[in-house]
């Protein structure tokens, strides 16, 4: 294994520790639910981290066209959906308690559902193509397109918006850099590497899957031949 | 197959040499224009897609006795420009057989085929919206109280839509078998929210009638939004160009 797997599960178990032992100022509203800093937020830095990386990785297939870069793509693409599903629920429930509802027409949740549907179309593209160069040069252009169309709602619509509920207004969509405690910055940035290392981590997994996949195909192929 | 796909790939020998890129999308537009023109039944479909859909409408209302109230009034209209939207986007690049395609690769740059595409789409939703707004007002009553920014709405909008659908029409289209209908919905609906958000948002203040400053920001957004999905087109399709 290599070191920064190490450091992963170290960061993990720290921010899960930290994240519901340790201390948190006292507010009123929040109460105990600020606590959903340590898993809501840094799961969505994580998967803008690992989407960004799968954007990356269709250019550089459109620039030099490889199964390899394809599989990055698609698996990095996944493993955002994941970070980004896990996000929505830890909001979901958060809202639950401190807005009273699950769900609201928030520019910054807008935002979110928006990313979800972009990537499952993505999914849903890449599963009618059957032709692997075809199928791979397709999506690449989606994810590039969608990425591009959808980067005004999800970055510079919140930090426009007159109003919102999520917290982090007039500032970072996600929360507020200056009012943010001492003490859970000690937790929370450790959080966001952790998170974001755990999503490279089942992506690289997953990758290492889908090229032994490949590997073997291509040995079929051959003795069919 | 490898070769066909590295970029960039040879220019202008067989090209239109010497024609500059304006040029050449005004060639093809024209000739979309023709094409279109010469068929009228597709347009003539589209514009029957958006009446039979208005008088739908127009009948379940009537139902309960009365007109839809404002905000319905709002959202059934543009779902129904999205609808139309998909069904025009749905036509142009995706129905050209692949023989016709590969002669247009032949004479006309990437880069001209899909900004005409994008100019003529949105000449064609264009012109479904106008006459749909006008049968809409007259069957399900006129809520506006500001007509200038609406129709300016409904005009940068129907252009907005136009614009975010011709690329993925045409990824749709090269996607084939999954029923090329349901994949440019499936594809298309995702990177439409944010213009139908904001685009419903600018509608709301013109049927509120509030002055034109409340919708500047929205406004230069989704035009800002036009201008990246056409930057983003325009380097994209030559790369999804010779499949």
């Amino acid at each position: 294994m290599k070191w920064w797997k190490y450091l992963t599960i170290a960061l993990l178990l720290y921010t899960v520790v930290m994240g519901f032992l340790g201390h948190v100022p006292r507010l009123a509203i929040l109460n105990e639910t600020e606590r959903n800093l340590y898993f809501h937020v840094p799961m969505w830095f994580g998967m803008t981290i690992i989407l960004l990386a799968s954007v990356i990785n269709s250019v550089r297939y459109l620039r030099n066209p490889s199964s390899r870069l394809d599989i990055l793509a698609h698996e990095s693409a996944k493993t955002g959906i994941l970070l980004g599903v896990l996000g929505l629920l830890t909001g979901s429930l958060w809202a639950r308690y401190t807005w009273g509802t699950w769900w609201t027409t928030d520019v910054k949740l807008n935002g979110a559902a928006v990313t979800m549907l972009i990537y499952a179309a993505y999914l849903v593209l890449r599963g009618s193509v059957r032709d692997e160069q075809q199928r791979a040069r397709l999506s690449a252009i989606y994810n590039i397109f969608a990425f591009s169309a959808a980067i005004p709602l999800l970055f510079i619509m919140p930090r426009l918006a007159e109003a919102s509920l999520h917290p982090g207004m007039g500032g970072n969509p996600g929360f507020s850099k200056y009012d943010l405690d001492s003490a859970m910055r000690l937790v929370f940035y450790p959080a966001v590497i952790g998170w974001t290392l755990l999503g490279v981590w089942i992506t690289e997994v997953a990758c290492r899957l889908a090229f032994v996949q490949e590997k073997i195909y291509e040995k079929q192929e051959k003795q069919l031949a | 197959m490898l070769s066909l796909i590295s970029y960039p790939q040879p220019r202008c020998e067989p090209y239109l040499c010497g024609v500059s890129l304006p040029a050449e999308i005004w060639h093809l537009l024209l000739k979309d224009l023709r094409l279109e023109w010469r068929q009228r039944t597709a347009l003539a479909g589209l514009l029957l897609y958006v009446g039979g859909t208005v008088y739908v409408s127009y009948l379940s209302f009537t139902l309960r006795g009365g007109l839809p109230p404002a905000p319905a009034w709002n959202a059934l209209f543009w779902v129904i420009l999205l609808f139309a939207a998909l069904g025009a986007a749905g036509r142009g690049l995706a129905q050209e057989p692949a023989g016709l395609r590969l002669y247009y690769y032949t004479v006309a740059r990437p880069e001209a085929v899909i900004l005409a595409k994008i100019i003529y789409n949105a000449l064609l939703l264009l012109t479904l919206a106008a006459p749909g707004l006008l049968v809409y007002t007259m069957l399900l009553g006129n809520p506006v109280q500001s007509w200038g920014l609406f129709a300016a709405n409904v005009a940068v909008g129907a252009i907005s839509l136009a614009s975010s659908l011709t690329l993925v029409s045409a990824i749709a289209a090269r996607a084939g078998q999954g029923g090329g209908g349901t994949l440019l919905a499936v594809l298309g609906l995702p990177v439409l929210v944010p213009v139908l958000l904001i685009v419903v948002k600018i509608s709301k203040n013109a049927l509120d009638g509030l002055p034109w400053d409340v919708s500047q920001g929205p406004m230069l957004t989704l035009i800002a939004l036009n201008f990246i999905v056409g930057a983003v087109s325009y380097v994209l399709f030559p790369f999804l160009w010779r499949t």
